[in-house]
C-alpha cells in the first residue's frame, strides 16, 4: 500500500464550448455569445492552474461502512458506488483562485461575463478531474468507477473534513475548506473513485 | 546571544523539514503532527537534536498547524508548551557549541480570508495572536511565520505577532512556479508589505527546490532592506516504490545555497524533504563565507495584493475619481451605502490607465470610518491597483490601514505638529508611504523656500518616528492662478528644489491650479506637463480626462520613457475613438427609439448607454423608460420564459438595460426616481457564492425595484434589521449548499416573527419548492424572472 499523498500539476486540458454553454444555461450558441465566451476564455486562461492531490488506499466494505484503513465512513450510496473495489482513490483537484477573483470583479458590474466565467470554471475543473482520472487509470492499470463526492446520496457533506485532513489540501494544492464546508478556490472538486480490476 | 545579534554576526542556519521526517517515523496521512509533541515526544526531540547537531542555530517548533481553529485553547496551550520543551530538551542534549535558539513556528490557518474565503481579517489576527502569545509565554526566542501563500494572511499573522509579543519575527512565503504567491503577490509586493510592518527578516520557503527559486530570491535581495531568509524544499517530490523521495541531493542543495549566500541571503535552512544531513552539508559548505551586509535600498514603493508600484521611473497616475467632492451621484451613492458606484469608478479608472487609486469617502452625514473600510475591502476585491487612503480623520485612516492588503499610500500628513503626531505612528505600525503637504500651522507659504523649509521639518520629525525619508512623498500644493498669477510658479519651484536637494519624490493634485477659470482641462494639462518636466513623480488626477492622458503619454514618448512610442501609439487609438463617439449624429428620435430596443434585446451594453444619452436630448426620461426599455426587457423576458432565449442572453439584455438606466438616472433629479418597492436581498450566513443573487438583483433593478443588497454570508439579524429599518415588503434569500439551508431557515423564521409585513422569496442551487414550503417561505422562485414576476404580482 502506498499511504502517500501524490501531488500533480497538469497542462491545460482542451476546452469544450458546448460544456461551457451547458453550464451557463444555454442549449446552443447564438449571436454574440460565442464571441463573448472566447473573450472570457482569453481573460481566464492566464489565471488558471491545474493541480490535484490524491491518495490510493485499500478498501474494505462491510454493509454500508467503507473502511479506507486511514478512516471510515458509513454511507449506503458510497458503498454501492464503490462495491466490488478493493482499492479507492481519494482526490482533490482545483483550477486555482485566479478565476474566483475575476468572477468576483464582474459579478457586480458585468453579470453575463461573471456567469460565463463561472461556467468556464465548472467546465475547467471537470476537465481537470477527467484528465486526472485518465492518468490514474493508465498508471494503475485498473478501471475507475464514476466519481462520488461528499454530499451525493447519503454521504454526509462533512466527509469533506476527513478528506481535507487526509490530503492536507491547503498545503498540497492551496485549497481550503470554510465553516460551511465550501471550498476556496470555489472551482475545486474532491471525490472518491473506486479502482476495479480490469475484466 | 539574541536572534538580532546572531543575525548581525554572520549567516544564521535554521533547520530543515519536520513533516517529512515525522512521516518516516510513522506519522500517517490525516494524523495530526502537532499532537506528536505530546504522544511521540522522543521522536520530536530526536529530530530537533539532529538539526542542532548538524549546525542549526535555530530550530522551529513542531507547531505548524497549532491554532485555535484546530485545537481547544487548553490543548493548544499544552501542545505549544510541549513543543517548546521538546526543542529545549534537544538544545540541552546537543553537543553543538554554537548558538542554539528556538523559533515558534506559525503556519497558515488552512482557511482563506475574505473576500475569496470566509475568514474575517480580524478573526485571523486573533487566531495568530492566541498562538504567538503562548509561544512567548513558554519561552520561544523568536517567531517564524512560514509557508504563507496569501499576502493578506501574512499581514494578519505579522500584525498579530507585533501587537501581542515583543519577540523578533521572521516571515517566509511559499512562492509557486510562476514566482508568485497562490493569491498572486510578487516578491517585491511582499517585501513592501513585510518590511514596512517591521519584521526582522523576510524570505521564501517550501513549494520549490533551490534552483527554481532563483528569480524569487534575486527579486527579494534586490528590494529588501532587511535580511533575506531562504528555506527551499529538496526539489520536487517523486514517488518511488510507494515512498515519497525528493529529487535534489544534499550536495546539489548545499551548492545552490552557497551561491545564494554569496549573493546576500543571510538566513539559510530547508523545508520539505531536507534532513539534518542537508543542513550539515550547507553549514560545511558555507560557514567560511563572509556574509554580505544587508544594504538599505533606496526604492520608494507601495503595493497591492499582487504587485508593487515604484516611484521614480515613469510618472505615476493616481486616479482621483473616488472622492465625493462636487459629485451629486457619488454623494447619493454614499448615503445609500451603494458600494457599486465606487467599484465601477475603481475598475473604470484602472481601464483608463491609473496606477494607483485615491479613496476618499468623507461626507458629514456618513460614518467615514465604516465606509472607508467597506470601500477599501470591496475595491481590493475587484481591482489589483494599490490604494491611496485619503482621509482627514486619523481613526478612519487607522481602521483602513489595518485592513488594507499591502503597503498603501497615505494621504496625508502635513507640517502641523498635530498632524504629524497623529499620522506618523500609524505609518510606522501598519506600514505605508505618506503624501506630505508642505503647509503648517501658519498655512501655505507663498514662496518656494517656505515650502521647502516645511518639507525639511517634516523629514526630521519622520526620522524621529523611525520613518525612512524614501517613504515621504511631498505635495508642494497647487493653488489657483486665478487668485495669484505666480501661484503655479511657486509650486513648480518648490517641487524642483525638493527633488534635487532633498532627494524626495513628489506628487501634486493638479487640477486646483485652474480653479475659477474656463476650459480648465487646457490649463491643467499644460501645468501637468510643466510639473512633469520639473521631475514630478506622481499626479492625483482625473484619468477620464483626455487632455491629461494625452499630455501623459506624449510626455513619456518625448522624454525617452516609452520604448518605440508603443504606449503612445496604443493610447492614440482610444483618443480617435473617443472623438468619433462625440460626433453629431443626425437621426430622428424614432430611429433612436427602435435602435435602443434593438440594442437592449441584442445585449449591446455600451451602445444602449450612448443611444439613451442621445434620446434624452429630445425625450423625457420616463418616456424612454416606459416606451423603450421596459418593452425591450419584456420581449427578452418572455423569450426566456418560453425557452426561446437562454440565461446568458437574458443577462446581456439586462446589462444593456442597466446601462441605459444609469444614463437616465444621472439625468434625473434625485427625488424623481420612480422606484417601485424596496427589495432586500442577501446570500445567507455561511454561504459565499453570489452569482445567482446578483443576477436576481440586476433584473429587479431593471424592473424598477429599489434593491438593497446586503451581500453574501449575512447574519440573520442583520437581514431582519434591514427589513425593519426600510420597511421592505420583499426579501430575497439565496443559499447554494445544503449546509447553509439551516441558516436560511433561521432567517425566514426570524423575519416572519419580527417583520411579518415582509414576504420572503427563497432560491438557490439546492432549494426546491418542498424545502421552501417546509421552512415557511412565501415563495420559491426557480430563477430571476420568476422572482421579478412574483414581486410585481404582490406589490
Amino acid at each position: 500500500m502506498m499511504n502517500t499523498v501524490v501531488v500533480k500539476t497538469f497542462s491545460q486540458p482542451q476546452f469544450s464550448n458546448s460544456e461551457i454553454l451547458r453550464y451557463a444555461g444555454a442549449k446552443a450558441p447564438y449571436g454574440e455569445i460565442s464571441a463573448l465566451i472566447e473573450q472570457c476564455k482569453e481573460e481566464a486562461e492566464g489565471l488558471l492552474s491545474y493541480k490535484a492531490c490524491y491518495i490510493i488506499l485499500d478498501l474494505n466494505i462491510t454493509g454500508s461502512v467503507c473502511d479506507f484503513t486511514l478512516f471510515k465512513v458509513a454511507s449506503k450510496s458510497l458503498a454501492s458506488a464503490l462495491s466490488g473495489c478493493k482499492k479507492a482513490v481519494i482526490f482533490a483537484a482545483s483550477i486555482g483562485i485566479g478565476l474566483d477573483r475575476l468572477i468576483l470583479k464582474y459579478s457586480n458590474m458585468a453579470q453575463t461575463r461573471a456567469l460565463l466565467l463561472d461556467a468556464i470554471g465548472n467546465e475547467r475543473v471537470e476537465a481537470l478531474c477527467n484528465t486526472l482520472c485518465a492518468e490514474i487509470e493508465k498508471e494503475t492499470r485498473f478501471t475507475l468507477t464514476k466519481r462520488f463526492s461528499a454530499g451525493y446520496g447519503d454521504l454526509p457533506v462533512d466527509t469533506q473534513r476527513d478528506i481535507f485532513a487526509l490530503l492536507d489540501c491547503p498545503r498540497k494544492i492551496g485549497v481550503t475548506l470554510n465553516n460551511s464546508l465550501l471550498m476556496s478556490p470555489s472551482k475545486s472538486v474532491t471525490a472518491f473513485v473506486g479502482l476495479k480490476e480490469k475484466e | 546571544m539574541s536572534f538580532k545579534e546572531l543575525l548581525n554576526n554572520g549567516t544564521v542556519y535554521f533547520d530543515g523539514g519536520m513533516g517529512t521526517l515525522l512521516q518516516k517515523r510513522g506519522l500517517l496521512p490525516g494524523e495530526c503532527p502537532e499532537r506528536w509533541n505530546i504522544t511521540h515526544k522522543n521522536d520530536v526531540i530526536a529530530i530537533h537534536k539532529a538539526y542542532y547537531d548538524a549546525g542549526s542555530n535555530v530550530v522551529t517548533t513542531n507547531t505548524f498547524g497549532a491554532n485555535i481553529l484546530k485545537f481547544s485553547q487548553n490543548e493548544l496551550s499544552q501542545i505549544i508548551k510541549a513543543a517548546i520543551e521538546n526543542a529545549d530538551t534537544a538544545r540541552k542534549q546537543s553537543e553543538n557549541k554554537g548558538e542554539k535558539l528556538i523559533a515558534l513556528d506559525i503556519g497558515p490557518t488552512g482557511r482563506l480570508l475574505k473576500p475569496l474565503g470566509d475568514l474575517d481579517f480580524e478573526k485571523a489576527v486573533e487566531i495568530f495572536k492566541a498562538t504567538a502569545v503562548l509561544g512567548e509565554k513558554y519561552g520561544a526566542d523568536l517567531i517564524v511565520i512560514e509557508t504563507m501563500n496569501d499576502s493578506y494572511e501574512t499581514k494578519a499573522a505579522l500584525l498579530a505577532v507585533k501587537e501581542s509579543t515583543d519577540l523578533p519575527v521572521v516571515v517566509t512565503n511559499a512562492y509557486g512556479e510562476d514566482g508568485k504567491l497562490m493569491t498572486g503577490a510578487s516578491p517585491a509586493a511582499m517585501v513592501a508589505l513585510i518590511e514596512s510592518m517591521g519584521a526582522d527578516a523576510l524570505g521564501a520557503n517550501c513549494s520549490l527546490g533551490p534552483k527554481q527559486l532563483k528569480g524569487v530570491v534575486n527579486e527579494l535581495l534586490k528590494y529588501s532592506s532587511i535580511p533575506v531568509m531562504l528555506q527551499p524544499n529538496a526539489g520536487l517530490p517523486v514517488i518511488k516504490n510507494g515512498q515519497t523521495l525528493f529529487d535534489v541531493t544534499k550536495d546539489e542543495f548545499a551548492g545552490a545555497m552557497k551561491e545564494y549566500i554569496s549573493l546576500g541571503v543571510r538566513i539559510a535552512g530547508g523545508c520539505c524533504g531536507t534532513t539534518p544531513e542537508y543542513i550539515k552539508e550547507v553549514v560545511d559548505k558555507t560557514a567560511q563565507i563572509k556574509p554580505k551586509k544587508t544594504e538599505k535600498k533606496n526604492y520608494t514603493f507601495i503595493s497591492s495584493y499582487t504587485h508593487a508600484v515604484f516611484f521614480g521611473d515613469k510618472p505615476l497616475l493616481i486616479g482621483e475619481r473616488i472622492n465625493p467632492t462636487g459629485k451629486k451621484l457619488f454623494k447619493e451613492a454614499l448615503k445609500n451605502n451603494d458600494i457599486n458606484y465606487i467599484l465601477n469608478e475603481g475598475v473604470n479608472q484602472q481601464e483608463k490607465g491609473a496606477h494607483i487609486l485615491d479613496v476618499n469617502v468623507g461626507l458629514p452625514e456618513i460614518d467615514e470610518k465604516e465606509m472607508l473600510c467597506s470601500a477599501v475591502t470591496a475595491l481590493q476585491a475587484v481591482t489589483n491597483l494599490p490604494l491611496q487612503l485619503d482621509s482627514s480623520d486619523p481613526a478612519a485612516l487607522e481602521a483602513a490601514l489595518r485592513l488594507y492588503n499591502g503597503k498603501p499610500l497615505i494621504n496625508s500628513v502635513n507640517g502641523k505638529k498635530e498632524s504629524m503626531e497623529a499620522i506618523f505612528p500609524l505609518a510606522k505600525k501598519y506600514g505605508g508611504a505618506i503624501i506630505a503637504l508642505t503647509l503648517d500651522e501658519k498655512g501655505i507659504p507663498e514662496t518656494a523656500e517656505g515650502r521647502v523649509d516645511i518639507a525639511k521639518r517634516i523629514l526630521k520629525t519622520a526620522e524621529e518616528y523611525g520613518i525612512d525619508k524614501r517613504d515621504i512623498i511631498f505635495d508642494t500644493l497647487a493653488l489657483t492662478i486665478s487668485a495669484d498669477k505666480n501661484a503655479a510658479l511657486a509650486t513648480l519651484e518648490a517641487l524642483s528644489v525638493i527633488k534635487s536637494t532633498l532627494g524626495c519624490h513628489t506628487s501634486l493634485g493638479v487640477s486646483n491650479v485652474s480653479f475659477g477659470l474656463p476650459c480648465r482641462e487646457v490649463i491643467n494639462s499644460t501645468f501637468f506637463a510643466l510639473a512633469l518636466q520639473k521631475g514630478l513623480s506622481a499626479a492625483i488626477m482625473n484619468p477620464y480626462s483626455w487632455e491629461m492622458m494625452k499630455t501623459y503619454y506624449a510626455f513619456n514618448a518625448l522624454c525617452g520613457k516609452d520604448e518605440n512610442c508603443e504606449s503612445y501609439i496604443e493610447a492614440a487609438k482610444a483618443f480617435t475613438e473617443a472623438a468619433l463617439v462625440t460626433e453629431n449624429r443626425e437621426k430622428t428620435a424614432e430611429e433612436f427609439a427602435s435602435e435602443l430596443q434593438k440594442a437592449i434585446i441584442k445585449g449591446f451594453k455600451d451602445k444602449a448607454g450612448l443611444i439613451t444619452a442621445e434620446l434624452l436630448k429630445t425625450e423625457a426620461p420616463l418616456e424612454v423608460v416606459n416606451g423603450e426599455i421596459i418593452p425591450a426587457l419584456n420581449t427578452v423576458g418572455k423569450d426566456y420564459e418560453n425557452k426561446k432565449a437562454y440565461l446568458p442572453q437574458l443577462l446581456m439584455s439586462a446589462e444593456a438595460a442597466q446601462s441605459a438606466f444609469n444614463v437616465i438616472k444621472s439625468n434625473m433629479e434625485t427625488d424623481d426616481k420612480n422606484e417601485k418597492a424596496t427589495f432586500v436581498i442577501a446570500t445567507v450566513k455561511g454561504d459565499i457564492h453570489d452569482i445567482g443573487k446578483n443576477i436576481v438583483k440586476l433584473l429587479l433593478s431593471n424592473y424598477g425595484f429599489k434593491v438593497i443588497d446586503l451581500g453574501k454570508d449575512v447574519d440573520p439579524y442583520i437581514i431582519v434589521n434591514k427589513v425593519i429599518e426600510t420597511k421592505a415588503p420583499l426579501l430575497g434569500l439565496s443559499a447554494l449548499m445544503t449546509t447553509t439551508v439551516p441558516a436560511m431557515e433561521e432567517t425566514v423564521a426570524l423575519v416572519k416573527a419580527k417583520a411579518p409585513f415582509c414576504r420572503v422569496i427563497v432560491g438557490g442551487a439546492v432549494l426546491t419548492k418542498e424545502y421552501a414550503d417546509k421552512m415557511g417561505a412565501h415563495k420559491y422562485a426557480k430563477d430571476a424572472m420568476e422572482t421579478v414576476r412574483y414581486a410585481e404580482s404582490v406589490i
